[in-house]
């Protein structure tokens, strides 16, 4: 018999989503209302603030970008069956590589010295995700704790080590000496511009360039190789993996080294990228939208694509909007992402119920 | 006097699956009634109308001669109608009395409700001869407890028409003789039951009547004494069926797996297989007949390498396999292949599409792709032809594994393994929850695969299967090898008592 919840699979992957955000878009709206502002010229706001101009478009897909990492960080563990909340203190060990990379390499040309910097991030974000993927694979300890432990681990790691170990001589702020200038990874409008093309100036840089690698890399190892697949049966079926001779200790930690390094990405983009320094909380919680995005997206590199773009649009658009109407306030993109992920996540057993019936009735009907 | 239940022109589809077409049953009041029919025949949505969980696109159903609407399980139940689920809905942690009064309650506070339930049991009890200790804790209890525990779930709410959805796949052949002691006991007493089943020895045993359905229609309703199991069989395939499949004579060849002093723990710690002993010699079916949970699943999972042996030693083609060799993945490139015994939770993986549960094993086989990267196209191909042999139907590479049957999971599990050439072949209840028509197929595939010379270790608890199809026959009971006969000098109750744990010795 036909499984009651079965959806034809682009209502699963596009419709459902879509459907959930809508829904997001409609209970935030009724948020904004009930603290007497408009929602539509809100959302106006919003949509022009993000995608109205070159300059907005430009802030959208850097924050877009910093999503595709940490998204494709939560999606390669979830393959594997493993919750990684870790995203943040990953990111933020990824810059701590990073700044000790360029700044201990600085005599190296940029073309050797970003590459390194890059590996630098990655791993040390795999090695921060390494010790709970261990703990899980060997001790049994569960993933969701030890991730979220080591995410204060990593804040408090990374303030004494600003505070008394990397800031710069004479300054009175807890951030490292710029990296050296080879090291930065151009920004687009540079780029751009040296191809004679004028664009308005932006955080956007070729990293964005880089997490699209990044996705492109993640679907190939997930749904095309066999490290994928062993990490999918892992992942879907531990019973199944142990009669096939793979290994569920060996593959936890992989996916947890996997899962740290895309993390590390986040730091690429923001110091390497744009800061150009290591410094205090430049992860800001996109280790968290990570996990949104990455229920969003279901997982895959595309819907992540996607759902990064659509954090990006909040990211940016928020910001404008806290400008044009101070009634709402950057705390009210938090509220709308909570919304978000309230409905793509947990309720999103509800929508799909809702869509079955739907497509069901119309499907009767049509018959 | 009117039937207790009449269905009428039924009709119920999902999408563009037309599950039942026109049923009409009618079940006279006091009789036991079968439903046979293979796996997708409609039985089970027919039950689910008839129990509210569904509701008929058309259709008329009449309890005692009246026209009733069932729209949930709660119109089910006060028109007198109680189901016994294959898998049980009950509380593990509460005891019997607690379970039985779920739902019942009775206000709010327990106490009242609680005598009135302690009472009622009690009398229940009496009447049919259950015995249960009605404060035990439900999950302490064994699988046939559970199961009467539920049947009293059913008579407390005062149900006078009892369907039973496949009472005995988790049942050992003596509970499931004290089952239909019981339910003798209730059509006595003039209840009405409704068994659901594939088991055609069953409902030679036990029914008045049986009705055939087949891919969602009633095809037939017979006097079960005026059938036969071959007429049966052949009303729900729809062609002539062979129950039991012939096998030439064949001498043994050179031992190919040897195990000595076996010792076998589980995840807990307890002792699950003890002090085994047994070879398997190529061109040889091995069987091991025991009830369940008597240490075979554990068995087999340490041969094939997924449990490392406490003790003992395990030799293949007459070499000895060290520790670090005794895995899942050494044991495949050896040859011993493993079809297992649980093929939702083991042999596939069901959210994967066929094409990639039908390498599962042997992801790592170059032949399947490139250097890190798998060959999808290829991988389809291969199955695709698989699925032609095999005839697994519908022939989609693509298809999600868990929408195959059972007998067509079996059938990808079975090309997956025996495709791959096994020198010895380790097989765990090869047809459970198979369509008759496939457990013919799979049969002939097993015999086959002994006159081309491969070595067999079969484990099922189907007993009539292990008698059929083995060369040498070996029970087991508490983790021991109990004894041993040749296939042809045995029978039931032979094995029966050696099952039991009545040794040679003993006896």
């Amino acid at each position: 018999m036909s499984a009651p919840l079965d959806l034809p699979k682009w209502a699963d992957t596009v419709l459902v989503p879509a459907v959930s955000v809508v829904c997001a878009f409609l209970v935030a709206g009724l948020v904004v209302l009930a603290i007497g502002e408009d929602p539509v010229s809100a959302t106006r706001y919003l949509i022009q603030g993000s995608l109205g101009s070159g300059e907005g478009l430009g802030f959208t897909l850097f924050y877009t970008t910093d999503f595709i990492f940490t998204g494709l960080a939560v999606a390669v563990a979830y393959h594997a069956g493993l919750f990684n909340i870790g995203g943040e203190g990953q990111a933020t060990l990824g810059g701590l590589g990073a700044a000790l990379t360029v700044l201990n390499l600085s005599f190296l040309p940029g073309f050797l010295l970003i590459p390194l910097g890059i590996l630098g991030a990655a791993a040390f974000g795999a090695a921060w995700a390494a010790i709970p993927g261990y703990l899980q694979a060997k001790r049994g300890s569960h993933i969701v704790i030890t991730t979220i432990m080591f995410n204060w681990l990593a804040s408090v790691l990374i303030v004494y080590l600003l505070v008394n170990v990397l800031r710069e001589a004479q300054s009175m702020n807890p951030e490292t000496r710029e990296f050296p200038a080879q090291s930065h990874i151009p920004f687009m409008h540079e780029v751009f511009a040296a191809f004679g093309i004028e664009i308005p100036s932006s955080q956007l840089n070729l990293s964005l360039i880089l997490a699209l690698a990044a996705a492109f890399g993640v679907w190939l190892l997930i749904y095309r190789s066999r490290l994928g697949y062993a990490i999918r049966v892992v992942g879907s079926n531990p019973t199944a993996a142990v009669y096939a001779g793979i290994s569920p200790a060996r593959i936890t930690i992989i996916a947890m080294l996997l899962s740290g390094a895309l993390a590390g990405g986040l730091a690429v983009n923001e110091l390497m990228g744009y800061q150009h320094r290591l410094l205090l909380e430049f992860t800001a919680g996109y280790g968290f939208v990570g996990i949104a995005v990455a229920l969003m997206g279901r997982a895959h590199p595309v819907g992540i694509i996607l759902a990064s773009l659509l954090f990006g649009i909040l990211y940016q658009g928020g910001a404008e909007l806290a400008f044009e109407q101070p009634a709402i306030t950057r705390d009210m993109v938090v509220v709308i992402s909570g919304i978000i992920i309230l409905f793509a996540g947990a309720l999103d057993g509800l929508f799909r119920r809702l869509v079955v019936r739907v497509l069901h009735s119309t499907k009767a009907a049509r018959a | 006097m009117s039937p207790a239940i009449e269905l009428i022109d039924i009709n119920k589809s999902f999408g563009d699956v037309h599950a039942n077409r026109n049923v009409n049953l009618s079940v006279a009041r006091g009789t036991i009634h079968g439903i046979v029919g293979e796996n997708g025949a409609g039985k089970s949505t027919l039950m689910s109308i008839l129990y509210g969980f569904y509701t008929a696109d058309s259709g008329e159903i009449r309890v005692n001669g009246r026209p009733v609407a069932i729209h949930s399980s709660n119109d089910a139940i006060t028109a007198g109608i109680g189901m016994v689920h294959q898998h049980f809905m009950l509380v593990e942690p509460l005891t019997v009395v607690e379970n039985v009064m779920l739902g019942a309650e009775g206000g709010t506070f327990l106490r009242a409700g609680e005598a009135k339930v302690r009472a009622e049991l009690g009398r229940l009890s009496r009447d049919y001869g259950l015995d249960i200790d009605v404060d035990a804790t439900v999950g302490e209890l064994s699988v046939g407890l559970q199961q009467r525990v539920e049947i009293l779930k059913a008579l407390y709410r005062g149900a006078d028409i009892l369907i039973l959805d496949e009472p005995t796949a988790v049942l050992t052949p003596p509970e499931a003789d004290a089952l239909f002691t019981l339910l003798k006991a209730l059509k006595e007493q003039g209840k009405t039951v409704i068994l659901i089943t594939h088991k055609l020895r069953e409902i030679m045993a036990i029914t008045d009547r049986v009705s055939v359905m087949r891919r969602g229609e009633m095809v037939a309703t017979v006097e079960t004494a005026e059938t036969s199991p071959p007429q049966l069989a052949e009303l729900m395939v729809g062609r002539r069926v062979l129950l039991r499949v012939e096998k030439a004579e064949r001498a043994p060849g050179a031992p190919l797996l040897q195990v000595e002093n076996f010792s076998v723990i589980d995840s807990r710690g307890v002792l699950r297989v003890s002090n085994v002993a047994l070879t398997v010699h190529a061109g040889e079916i091995v069987g091991i007949a025991g009830v369940a949970g008597n240490g075979q699943s554990e068995l087999l999972e340490a041969l094939a390498g997924m449990r490392r042996p406490v003790l003992g030693t395990m030799r293949f083609e007459g070499r000895e396999i060290g520790f670090d060799e005794h895995n899942p993945h050494r044991m495949r490139q050896l040859g011993l292949l493993h079809v297992p015994e649980d093929r939702l939770r083991m042999g596939l993986v069901p959210a994967f599409q066929a094409f990639e549960s039908a390498v599962l094993g042997f992801s790592d086989d170059p032949k399947l792709g490139h250097g890190p990267l798998l060959d999808h196209d290829a991988m389809i191909e291969d199955l695709k032809a698989k699925m032609a042999h095999y005839d697994v139907r519908p022939p989609n590479p693509r298809l999600k594994s868990s929408k195959f049957s059972g007998g067509n999971q079996q059938k990808i599990v079975l090309a997956r393994e025996i495709e791959r050439n096994p020198r010895v072949l380790l097989v765990g209840q090869p047809t459970r929850g198979v369509d008759i028509g496939a457990i013919e197929f799979i049969h002939r595939r097993l015999i086959a695969l002994r006159d081309a010379g491969v070595g067999i270790l079969l484990v099922s608890v189907e007993l009539d299967e292990i008698m059929n199809l083995s060369d040498r026959i070996l029970t087991m009971c508490g983790g021991q090898i109990t004894g041993e006969r040749k296939a042809d000098e045995t029978d039931e109750q032979d094995l029966g008592l050696l099952m039991a744990g009545v040794t040679d010795r003993a006896a």
